[in-house]
């Protein structure tokens, strides 16, 4: 395919935005791409900062440096709020996604390159916002799920809470015109030939969960439109004193909160796919089924939000139904994991570090999924509900699910996006300090939510001390793991060895693996044509 | 003590360590569940051990064919992948024995969740209300009243257990049915005794129903579970277990103290930083 004649007869045009133009009004998918990928790490030196000063703080018993309980509870909100919706989504879906999409339908952009861009705008701002919900009068102290009455003025006065809400709006409408564009893009500029069922995973993945977003965002801003003129305005949908009710918005906020979790873990399963078959030189393993099982898991996603309501005095019947509801996802997760380790069965499986993080995540999520299992039931979740048990099960699956994602991704795409390899060496020294420090980390959270520890507190009895100072060691470990990443990256991105179109050899069958490295500014403007095979 | 397959679970990793010193206390490197001393904790407990067994043979399961994959299909030991992509009747079966399993497991976890869930006929009714940052307590059949505050720091007695203890535990019978209802007055609260009763939320404007028959005299600890602001981590539960007999003369004790004059201690723990939240919320609203 003419890739190199296409890229050079682009040039001829020359008018490649350039200096701060090129950043600020880019339509590009890729240099949009670049931005959310920047975001996403600036948000987790922030949000990765306050879980160390809070692991710092729990390390022993006692108070050890955070005197000010409300500035503990402002980071425990913080740090939720910063990596669900500026680290994880961003990375995951605005930066992947958009720098990979395209390359992989075979289109030229995104359908709406300048919806792409006030998308990734809106989101700085929405950053901002949350940063002044964090720093103004104290912070915002109510936990990342803002349940009133706590969240309501009563009992949050001043604007940090009105900050946090505001940003979570912003947030709210970046995430939706991204996922509009998502859906137009995948549904719409696929190259000829890429029928739905060729699609390649990662795009499966990104379409389902541009339309969870689409879904699940308008509840979460009618909740927060609702709680915000509670606020300021005398509303009352939540004060029961004004004939509202606490848990209407807890029934709100879980309808978008319970897709949330999917739509942090799905674009996570579509990178693992792809890396799994990639370093396998296998086919993926069951290719409907794994498509299917995403669009199941991400349709019953939407029928489960009560689990996390199970204490809250919902009616027995209500918690019956949503015992059964929740223990169906774990079908068709059941099928994921199996299939990716059918897809490794038969192959010649190259071991770089894009594969062990891979690996790793199936193994963790794994541990993060039975766990889900075992709290699906409610009779034992009432016992285990807003206990370290808790904290150690969403951490196996979205911070060692997700963020293990995140970092498999980054590693097999990198030479993609710079046209530089990473240090195969540092890489691997990246994987073994994180595996075994996120695990010393949140490991042993079973036990002390096992013993009753509640969450979200600064002090714990002493009882509590061994398993949590194991914790404060592993989170220690992880930061050092987190260090030499910055390295590993500073280093691709300066100095790595020039990468071949293709580093990963015949396994990577996917088209952005057929333009050049780092992929020019423009690609695919004559659509390539998909044969048969589901190939190129 | 450790609870059954927890205990089994922490032998096999070679981390048991002592019995704790108190037994209604977890030990230092507890692993498994606290020890029930309810009939609903019993149950969870159970159902809990058997989903553990259960999902540890799994995750080992996926582990184990994970450590296959890697040895015998690594580039080294096969040069030369095989490019199958199906098998009905591995991915039949992989969706079906999840199933079969899920069902098996849901039996159980229904009993458990409508066991748990009410006593018909109560022979005591204990109301929990919620406040930042301290439990009241009513005995409603009993016209008993009081708060229940933490314990500072630097007023511990020998013997009590630093952001455990309360100055007015509650009090309660064994070997009786006893009604729970829980609310709040301000914001949400949740009201936990990991032996005694799983945790229930505290919301205003709503009461919950829970019940709970205790086995054993004792002392049984809890703390609020569910963030209420800055001292959500200074509001303990503490359920002193005790004869009926005993109790009978607690509540012929308790009902003469609350006619002195000066009623029940009322002594609320406070701190300058509680008071000045205080201060904010206590302002007028609308």
């Amino acid at each position: 395919m003419a890739y190199g004649a296409a890229a050079k007869g682009h040039d001829d045009h020359g008018h490649n935005p350039t200096g701060w133009r090129r950043w600020v009004l880019s339509t590009n998918h890729k240099d949009i791409g670049t931005l959310y990928m920047i975001i996403a790490v600036i948000a987790a030196v922030f949000g990765g900062g306050m879980s160390w000063l809070i692991r710092a703080e729990l390390a022993l018993p006692g108070i050890q440096f955070i005197d000010d309980f409300h500035f503990y509870n402002m980071m425990v909100t913080a740090h939720g709020l910063i990596m669900i919706f500026f680290v994880v989504m961003p990375a995951l879906i605005g930066g992947f996604g958009n720098w990979i999409i395209p390359l992989m339908i075979g289109a030229p952009d995104m359908a709406f390159p300048r919806m792409n861009n006030i998308s990734f705008w809106l989101l700085a701002a929405s950053f901002l916002l949350l940063i002044g919900s964090a720093v103004i009068g104290g912070g915002a102290a109510t936990g990342w799920t803002v349940y009133p009455p706590l969240s309501t003025a009563m009992f949050s006065p001043g604007p940090a809470v009105d900050f946090a809400i505001l940003s979570l709006h912003v947030a709210g409408a970046s995430s939706i015109l991204g996922a509009i564009n998502f859906i137009a893009t995948i549904l719409n500029m696929r190259a000829p030939g890429m029928t739905i069922h060729r699609m390649p995973l990662f795009v499966w993945a990104m379409l389902i969960t541009a339309i969870l977003l689409v879904l699940a965002l308008p509840v979460l801003a009618g909740g927060l439109t609702m709680l915000l003129t509670d606020r300021n305005f005398g509303t009352a949908f939540f004060d029961p004193a004004g004939g509202g009710d606490p848990l209407l918005w807890q029934h709100l906020f879980w309808f978008f909160g319970h897709p949330e979790v999917y739509i942090m873990i799905l674009p996570a399963f579509g990178i693992v796919s792809h890396i799994v078959s990639t370093f396998s030189k296998k086919p993926v393993f069951g290719y409907i089924g794994m498509a299917y099982a995403m669009a199941s898991i991400g349709l019953v996603g939407f029928v489960v939000w009560a689990h996390h309501m199970f204490t809250t005095g919902i009616s027995v019947d209500t918690r019956a139904y949503f015992i059964a509801a929740t223990m169906v996802i774990a079908v068709p997760t059941g099928v994921k994991i199996f299939s990716w380790i059918a897809t490794m069965w038969g192959g010649s499986i190259r071991f770089d570090t894009p594969m062990l993080w891979a690996v790793g995540f199936i193994f963790l999520f794994t541990v993060g999924g039975v766990t889900g299992v075992i709290l699906a039931n409610a009779g034992v979740t009432m016992q285990l509900h807003d206990t370290y048990y808790i904290v150690a099960h969403f951490h196996y699956v979205l911070s060692l699910g997700a963020v293990f994602a995140i970092f498999a991704g980054f590693y097999y795409w990198i030479p993609k996006m710079t046209g530089r390899m990473y240090s195969e060496k540092l890489g691997k020294l990246h994987f073994w300090l994180t595996f075994v420090g996120v695990n010393v980390l949140f490991f042993p959270q079973h036990f002390l939510g096992l013993a009753g520890m509640p969450r979200r507190i600064v002090d714990y009895p002493d009882i509590y001390a061994n398993w949590n100072l194991v914790s404060s060691i592993g989170a220690a470990i992880t930061a050092l793991g987190t260090l030499v990443f910055l390295v590993v990256a500073l280093k691709a991105l300066t100095s790595g060895e020039k990468a071949a179109a293709n580093p990963w050899g015949e396994g990577a069958t996917t088209l952005e693996w057929a333009v050049p490295s780092p992929a020019p500014f423009h690609t695919h403007e004559d659509p390539p044509v998909i044969g048969s095979d589901g190939h190129h | 003590m450790m609870h059954r397959f927890g205990g089994v679970i922490s032998i096999a990793i070679g981390t048991f360590l002592a019995t704790p010193a108190w037994a209604e206390l977890p030990s230092p490197w507890q692993m498994g569940m606290v020890r029930a001393a309810s009939p609903s904790i019993t149950e969870i407990s159970a159902l809990h051990d058997l989903l553990l067994v259960i999902m540890t043979v799994i995750t080992i399961f996926v582990l184990g064919l994970l450590i296959i994959v890697m040895i015998k299909f690594n580039e080294k030991a096969n040069p030369a992948p095989s490019k199958t992509t199906h098998h009905a009747g591995l991915e039949i079966a992989w969706t079906v024995i999840p199933i079969v399993l899920l069902i098996a497991i849901g039996i159980p976890s229904f009993k458990l969740l409508y066991f748990t869930d009410r006593t018909e006929n109560p022979e005591l009714t204990l109301k929990a209300i919620g406040n930042q940052w301290y439990w009241s307590y009513e005995y409603p059949d009993q016209g008993i009243e009081f708060d229940s505050n933490l314990v500072a720091e630097e007023d511990l007695k020998e013997g009590q257990i630093r952001l455990l203890a309360v100055d007015n535990a509650v009090v309660l019978p064994v070997e009786t049915d006893i009604r729970i209802l829980i609310t709040a007055n301000d914001v949400i609260h949740a009201w936990a005794v990991p032996q005694l009763v799983y945790k229930v939320d505290a919301v205003p404007g709503r009461i919950s129903e829970t019940w709970m028959r205790i086995n054993e005299e004792g002392t049984f600890y809890g703390q609020c579970s569910e963030l209420c602001g800055v001292m959500h981590s200074r509001m303990p539960i503490v359920v002193h277990a005790v004869s009926k007999d005993a109790f009978a003369v607690w509540v012929a004790k308790t009902k003469a103290q609350a006619t002195l004059p000066d009623g029940v201690t009322k002594s609320r723990y406070r701190v300058a930083q509680a008071r000045a939240t205080a201060v904010a919320i206590t302002a007028p609203r609308n």
